[in-house]
């Protein structure tokens, strides 16, 4: 599949076009460990060998915690390296993730979302968005969080997350779930990139640990700083950092909002599903329109604010107990009304349940 | 014959090495971790490996050794310098990869990254600093703590009952099908330091030719955190620590 013809279409599952997109696009690295609903991720870079064409690394790791310091250390050393996993499995790299996000390291960490808490299910879910949005680990710090609805981006954000963790040293997540990692789309794959060269990777990352030459100091990737005050600078330095993505790299997507009296926000596959529950609602002369955040973190959370403005009401619809709400109660700031709903454990809301919620929790509140 | 008669290159017989920078070491005095640092430099710049190595520092008293020896370093996560090493080593794979690690880190936090690197037989060198007591934080008690030894968190003596047994991470190592190279090293005298250095130089050159992993322990003194002079730690780890820790090589696979 990998072989597949540029703007060839090709039908395959979310998990399988991460991986196939990983080789296309100039992937050094891959470092995980089995977890339903992801397990296609590491099971179709295994048979595509891709260590024989491009020179892709591929490696089972010992346990999700040597999967993430896998990849810190590939990203240390200037390499385009990522890990997947689902929600237990994510859990256990946060120490890591935390590392890379101190000690400035770029890396991808791909989550095809499971129900918990603790075991849970390996049924869908959404309900890591806190996990990843609000840093996940130990320290004041952000990932870049991006949220694909179908298996399209699943393919389109893993060159692009790996832009973003280069372009401002930062570890960069795919937050997917079970459905879209699961689901089989059409889909049409990156075109090939080839990997950095090594002049490539010395020109473009000076900062990264390949080896001292006499022509510069030596490298060092650490998070650790033991004076208090030179350890705020690092602080200062990282909120700057996120206070320019805040500002350069929010990404949404808008549908039917120009019309519309009442606003679902939705991301990933529960987007998929409003736009199901836009058209029953329209059907019914409801006027609903969809904000689909594509970053969860930076947050569109001006692009709320504006539109709360002319909104009656707005629906946080979430697989989960109510976790985005919380940033859209932050940017509407009180101006309309805000309600969520979401199923979990892995239950997967009918389109139909969300319409009922709509006008039970919105319509019939402000009207 | 006067000073500047004496002080000519042909009369050097030893110096510091190149590698290895003026910054004060926050080290006790009578720690090992100088010593083997300097070892470690030596070795790189008798390969010539001086602009193709990569370190990986542990959690623990050399967290900081980044700051002494002049090549590039990662700090790692606590127990996490194998698999750090693990994806430098095959994404860099002309490089000298090695990590520098204490028994806490390595045989406790970290046992299950070091066993496993070990036994996918990663081209990489552990150095293993083996001090029985966790340094840094003050001297508690860590897994390679002897029986009966009085540690912050077992100050009535290691019991089997409360506290089970040390564990011999090495003779682990030696069982492992990916390993090449694994021995146990001191660094007490001018003898043990010229093994312990033609140990760790054996183990970065099987790191460069592909033979697998290699594991050089070296048994350490830790004179704060045992509460004895430099001297006696001495002492007390030639008499203690070494018969349960035996001294030489446990594994060395010839090509």
């Amino acid at each position: 599949m990998a072989k597949a013809a540029e703007g060839e279409i090709v039908l395959m599952k979310g998990n399988e076009a991460i991986a196939h997109a990983a080789i296309r696009c100039g992937c050094d690295g891959y470092f995980g460990y089995p977890i339903t609903p992801q397990s296609e991720v590491l099971e179709t870079l295994a048979a595509e060998k891709p260590w024989e064409t491009t020179g892709m690394v591929v490696l089972q790791a010992e346990s999700e915690v040597a999967s993430i310091n896998m990849v810190y250390g590939a990203g240390a050393a200037g390499k385009r390296a990522f890990t997947s996993s689902s929600s237990p499995g994510v859990a256990l790299m946060q120490e890591g993730i935390a590392y890379m996000a101190g000690a400035e390291v770029p890396g991808l960490i791909v989550n095809v979302q499971r129900g918990g808490p603790g075991l849970g299910t390996i049924q869908p879910s959404q309900s890591d968005y806190f996990q990843a949005t609000r840093g996940g680990g130990n320290g004041d710090y952000n990932v870049i969080v991006l949220a694909p609805a179908s298996v399209q981006e699943m393919a389109d954000f893993v060159d692009l997350a790996f832009d973003l963790a280069f372009k401002y040293r930062n570890p960069t997540m795919i937050l997917s779930d079970g459905i879209i990692g699961q689901m089989m789309e059409k889909v049409v794959l990156p075109p090939f990139k080839p990997r950095r060269t090594e002049a490539e990777i010395k020109e473009t990352c000076p900062w990264a640990t390949w080896g001292k030459p006499k022509t510069r100091q030596p490298n060092i990737i650490t998070s650790l700083d033991i004076d208090p005050n030179s350890m705020e600078q690092r602080n200062l330095h990282l909120q700057k950092k996120y206070q320019t993505i805040r500002e350069q790299e929010v990404r949404y997507e808008e549908l039917f909002c120009d019309d519309a009296e009442y606003l679902i926000v939705a991301f990933g596959s529960a987007s998929r599903i409003a736009l199901k529950v836009i058209e029953l609602c329209r059907a019914e002369g409801i006027k609903v329109g969809l904000l689909r955040p594509i970053t969860l973190w930076p947050f569109p959370s001006k692009r709320v604010e504006e539109l709360s403005t002319r909104m009656k009401g707005i629906l946080s619809f979430e697989i989960n107990a109510g976790q985005m709400i919380e940033d859209i109660r932050l940017a509407v700031n009180g101006k309309t009304k805000v309600a969520h709903y979401g199923r979990m454990g892995g239950i997967v809301p009918t389109p139909e349940e969300v319409v009922e919620a709509l006008k039970q929790n919105i319509i019939n509140q402000t009207n | 014959m006067t000073e500047e008669e004496i002080i000519r290159p042909e009369n050097l017989v030893y110096k510091k090495p190149t590698l290895m920078n003026d910054r004060p070491m926050h080290y006790c005095p009578g720690c090992s971790h100088g010593v083997v640092h300097k070892l470690v430099a030596e070795v790189i710049e008798e390969m010539g490996m001086e602009e193709k190595t990569v370190g990986i520092c542990p959690v623990g008293c050399a967290v900081f050794a980044y700051n002494y020896l002049d090549i590039d370093w990662i700090e790692a996560a606590h127990g996490r310098a194998p698999a750090v090493a693990t994806a430098i080593k095959r994404l860099w794979n002309d490089r000298l990869v090695f990590t520098y690690q204490g028994d806490g880190d390595l045989a406790c936090i970290g046992t299950a990254e070091t066993i496993h690197a070990l036994n996918r037989g990663e081209n990489i060198a552990v150095i293993f600093i083996n001090n029985a007591i966790y340094g840094m934080t003050g001297g508690q008690m860590a897994p390679t703590t002897l029986m009966g030894m009085k540690t912050a968190t077992c100050p009535y003596g290691r019991q089997a009952d409360l506290h089970g047994y040390p564990l011999k991470i090495t003779e682990i190592a030696a069982t492992l099908q990916g390993t090449c190279y694994v021995s146990r090293q001191s660094v007490h005298n001018v003898a043990a330091i010229r093994k312990a250095k033609k140990a760790i130089r054996k183990a970065f050159e099987n790191s460069m030719s592909g033979k697998g992993s290699s594991l050089v322990e070296i048994v350490s003194t830790c004179n704060a955190g045992w509460k004895m002079s430099p001297e006696k730690a001495n002492k007390w780890m030639e008499e203690n620590m070494f018969p349960f820790y035996p001294l030489g090589d446990l594994k060395d696979i010839q090509p």
